[in-house]
């Protein structure tokens, strides 16, 4: 067979996407990182008949304006990589909002074909789709799916097919005449006439985006054209949008809306239903603060402290530490490697204190897999739910007072899950100020699920202190957000977000979600584990560790520390909860005072972002962001230990 | 009434800001044989040997001409987004259209604005005084609604790209329907099907022409 087709799925988030890709490609679906950037994408090889296509599943992205770097991503694969054949996924039900885009898709002269899914939602509703009409109006392939169950997906197929072979594929490219206002047609026009050059999209798509002021596609016109071209181009371009008294997108976008407006208007009929009263009691639930409120905190206190913290972090962590590997698998790896050798060193390396098997395996299966793993479970649940967006509404206002706004509620609480994780998601927010501060706040003041845990159920053992640790994280929290608001240049950021219906989650969809971020939970995490133990291995063996260990004596002197918790610290650099559970163990040998403890769980939360999350750092953020972020920290988390520890004891406390 | 030329409205809105918001009166001997002044004097506007040079009448009728011009560059910046240089020279084209009662409609419409888009006060009309008694206004923005409220949208008021292609990814467009869900933490609104939530900085930028006032029995909050 010739050279490999490329099929790309796109349309915006929540339509289906993932499940056509999945329900398309089996299960052979491989992950990487877009170019240059953190940006996921799902690829996977296909036969169609004897076609080799690649599969490419698309960020998310609601119109060709980009207007995030996920959006842009996605665009640059329609750009750079003209795929052969496009599959534009909508939801059903709002198949009004997803229009726009595919009129740019057919104006890009893309190959597209419409998945109109999620139908059984939209008949649900009331609402009656004429397929065949949407066919016509549009004069491309359109085929009704509902992804989840598989069905559709075999007329896909066979749409995609024909595509490939061209044969009896409905001519696209062209063949809808997009009515543009007369005030831009003219301009529209002569700008398409003025590109020279070979372009992988329709000029006329080139032309409207050039309009829009998109920077990326001028960027793109400027390298092509001659640069005496370019400049006629521009001053085009610039006489369009002084003669305009409205802005131009605009002008542009509601041309779009009135064609899909008119489209559905023949083939969509809509039963108007108002909402059931049990939706309406739910929403209000969520959005009125005087509900919403003692609902958020009911759900973190069972959510996040009964589930994760007690059940998790409590039964499920004592059960694998004392039951499962204290009593079978440490006991089962020791007694091999007894047998196997008799040289000290080798055996310390996998079985011994710091062991491979019995730290760093230990750590990652007994301790860490249950919390973290009911943690994602949680965070699955409310985020199918649609509630996580509505704590985002709730939270607007008091998020601003750190510089952030309510769509930052979502990498936060994923931070209470793993800051690493967190960081990446980050990228939603929109402006550059916005990220330097929930980055920053995450390194310092957002404790991993697996450290919240851990600290949990050493201090949960000493009574009330859970909440001065509380209070103390919050405080620093607020101030320093505070501050940061105040310092950083730049505009206030704004907030929108979208509201989906809350509905009752699917089961397995949660479990797959859950499983899906716990595989690339160990695949991060688990070699981090074992190199940990390696290099503790070698730090030991080589006695640098000692020189760094005695090196932070003197500080945790300061902040009135014992210097059995230095290596606590050290190792607190290579995972958050690494650290955090060291101190478990130094507490179940009684070794520590509360105040100790305490002292040590605060500076513990605040101290250093582990390796994961330093590194992620460094690439989202550039290395001069990141060590900035971490020099504060070091500072900043040993002065709060400070005064807490002096606070502590003109209390009273031991 | 003898209908104004262009010409002797224009020096009747200069001599009224002159006058009124300089507190100045200028010497108008060098220009005396202009023919709109003459016009003006004939029409009995405005007397030259007075000290306060416009007449009662010509000070009512300069006070409209402030109004009208005021109130096109309102309409053109609100409806039509222009701005100066074209803005001005526009409103003073426009407004000599404003006759009839007309600029009391479009006043309406506009939601009785206080302020021309060069942040002057435009002069009070009949209209605006009426709205003072009985409260309802036409075009509002979205932060004025109250929940349950149903509007059309008119025009998104601002030129930030990046703000418009935030409202414009929401389906925010002019004729869309509306409606206020909540006021607070955040706006929650719904458009065709879906369901959003903004910050009050976006909210006042979206105006709409209010379709369904809610009874007024449901807010007594307000």
């Amino acid at each position: 067979m010739s050279k490999e087709k490329k099929i790309a799925i796109v349309g915006s988030p929540n339509v289906g996407k993932s499940s056509i890709f999945n329900n398309l490609s089996g299960r052979y679906a491989t992950v990487s990182n877009y170019p240059g950037t953190t940006v996921e994408l799902f690829n996977s090889h296909i036969h169609i008949k004897n076609y080799q296509c690649q599969l490419i599943d698309t960020p998310g992205m609601y119109s060709f304006l980009p207007l995030s770097e996920e959006e842009a991503i996605a665009r640059r694969i329609l750009l750079d990589d003209k795929p052969d054949v496009v599959i534009h996924v909508a939801a059903a039900k709002d198949l009004d909002r997803s229009l726009p885009l595919t009129l740019q898709l057919i104006e890009a002269s893309l190959n597209v074909i419409l998945v109109v899914n999620i139908m059984d939602e939209a008949s649900k509703q009331g609402m009656v789709i004429d397929i065949d009409k949407l066919r016509s109006s549009l004069g491309i392939a359109v085929i009704p799916t509902v992804s989840i169950r598989g069905s559709g997906i075999k007329e896909l197929k066979g749409e995609i097919l024909r595509a490939l072979e061209k044969k009896d594929t409905l001519k696209a490219a062209g063949s809808l005449n997009l009515d543009y206002p007369l005030i831009i047609k003219d301009e529209i026009d002569s700008l398409t006439k003025a590109l020279s050059k070979n372009y992988r999209l329709s000029k006329k798509l080139i032309s409207t985006l050039l309009l829009q002021s998109d920077p990326e596609i001028k960027k793109i016109v400027k390298r092509k054209e001659e640069s005496k071209d370019f400049e006629k181009i521009n001053n085009l371009i610039e006489e369009a949008k002084e003669k305009s008294a409205q802005p131009i997108e605009y002008i542009i976008n509601m041309a779009l809306k009135e064609k899909s407006t008119q489209v559905i208007s023949q083939a969509v009929k809509e039963k108007k239903k108002s909402k059931s009263s049990t939706a309406n009691f739910f929403e209000m639930l969520t959005l009125k603060p005087i509900f919403a409120i003692p609902l958020l905190i009911l759900f973190l206190y069972f959510g996040i402290y009964k589930l994760v913290g007690e059940f998790g972090s409590g039964t499920c962590v004592d059960f694998l530490e004392s039951v499962v590997f204290e009593g079978y698998i440490n006991p089962f790896f020791i007694a091999i490697f007894d047998k196997l050798t008799n040289i000290e060193l080798i055996k310390s390396l996998f079985v011994g204190e710091y062991g491979i098997i019995t730290l760093g395996f230990r750590y990652a299966v007994a301790i860490v897999l249950p919390i973290v793993g009911i943690f994602f479970f949680v965070f699955s649940f409310a985020e199918d739910t649609g509630y996580l967006p509505r704590v985002g509404a709730m939270m607007d206002r008091l998020f601003k007072k750190i510089g952030l706004s309510g769509r930052a509620v979502i990498p936060m609480v994923l931070g209470l899950g793993c800051d690493t994780m967190a960081t990446m998601v980050v990228r939603i927010l929109p402006s550059k100020r916005e990220r330097i501060i929930a980055t920053f706040l995450l390194s310092l003041s957002i404790p991993c699920s697996a450290q919240l845990g851990v600290i949990m159920s050493v201090l949960s053992k000493r009574g009330h202190v859970v909440f001065i640790w509380f209070f103390t994280i919050m405080i620093v929290f607020s101030f320093t957000g505070f501050l940061l608001n105040k310092v950083l240049k730049g505009r206030r950021p704004s907030f929108n977000i979208e509201l989906p219906p809350l509905r009752l989650p699917r089961m397995n969809n949660i479990f797959r979600k859950t499983y899906i971020r716990l595989k690339w939970y160990f695949k991060e995490v688990l070699p981090l584990f074992i190199w940990a133990s390696i290099l503790i291995w070698v730090g030991q063996l080589t006695k640098i560790f000692d020189l760094i260990v005695s090196g932070l004596n003197l500080p945790l002197k300061v902040i009135g520390l014992p210097k059995d918790l230095s290596d606590v610290f050290l190792f607190g650099f290579f995972r958050r909860d690494y650290g955090a559970a060291g101190l478990y163990d130094l507490e179940k040998q009684g070794l520590l005072t509360t105040r100790e403890i305490l002292v040590a769980a605060v500076v513990l939360t605040l101290f250093l972002p582990c390796i994961a999350q330093l590194l992620i750092n460094i690439k989202e953020r550039g290395i001069k962001m990141a060590i900035t972020i971490s020099a504060f920290i070091l500072v900043f988390s040993f002065s709060v230990g400070f005064v807490l520890n002096k606070v502590l004891l003109v209390a009273g406390m031991q | 009434m003898q209908k104004l030329t262009d010409a002797e409205e224009e020096i009747l809105e200069s001599l009224w800001i002159e006058i009124k918001e300089n507190k100045k009166i200028p010497d108008l001997k060098i220009i005396k044989d202009e023919p709109a002044l003459q016009g003006l004097i004939s029409k009995n506007f405005l007397k030259l040997d007075s000290k306060d040079l416009l007449t009662s009448t010509g000070l009512k009728e300069a006070e409209l001409c402030v109004r009208r011009h005021r109130l096109s560059e309102r309409l053109l910046a609100d409806l039509f987004a222009l701005k100066d240089p074209l803005l001005h020279e526009a409103g003073c084209k426009f407004e000599h259209g404003l006759h009839h009662g007309l600029e009391d409609s479009v006043c309406t419409l506009l939601g009785h604005p206080k302020k021309c888009p060069h942040g002057l006060a435009i002069p009070a009309g009949e209209c605006c005084r009426r709205f003072e008694k009985t409260p309802q206004r036409l075009i509002v923005s979205l932060k004025e609604l109250d929940p349950g409220d149903i509007g059309k949208i008119s025009y998104v008021n601002t030129h930030d790209s990046q703000i418009l292609n935030r409202l414009i990814s929401m389906g925010i467009l002019p004729g869309s329907q509306i409606k206020l869900l909540h006021r607070f933490p955040s706006y929650v609104f719904e458009i065709s099907n879906s369901s959003f939530a903004i910050d009050s900085d976006l909210a006042e930028n979206i105006h709409v022409l209010l379709l369904n006032k809610k009874a007024p029995a449901d807010k007594k909050h307000k």
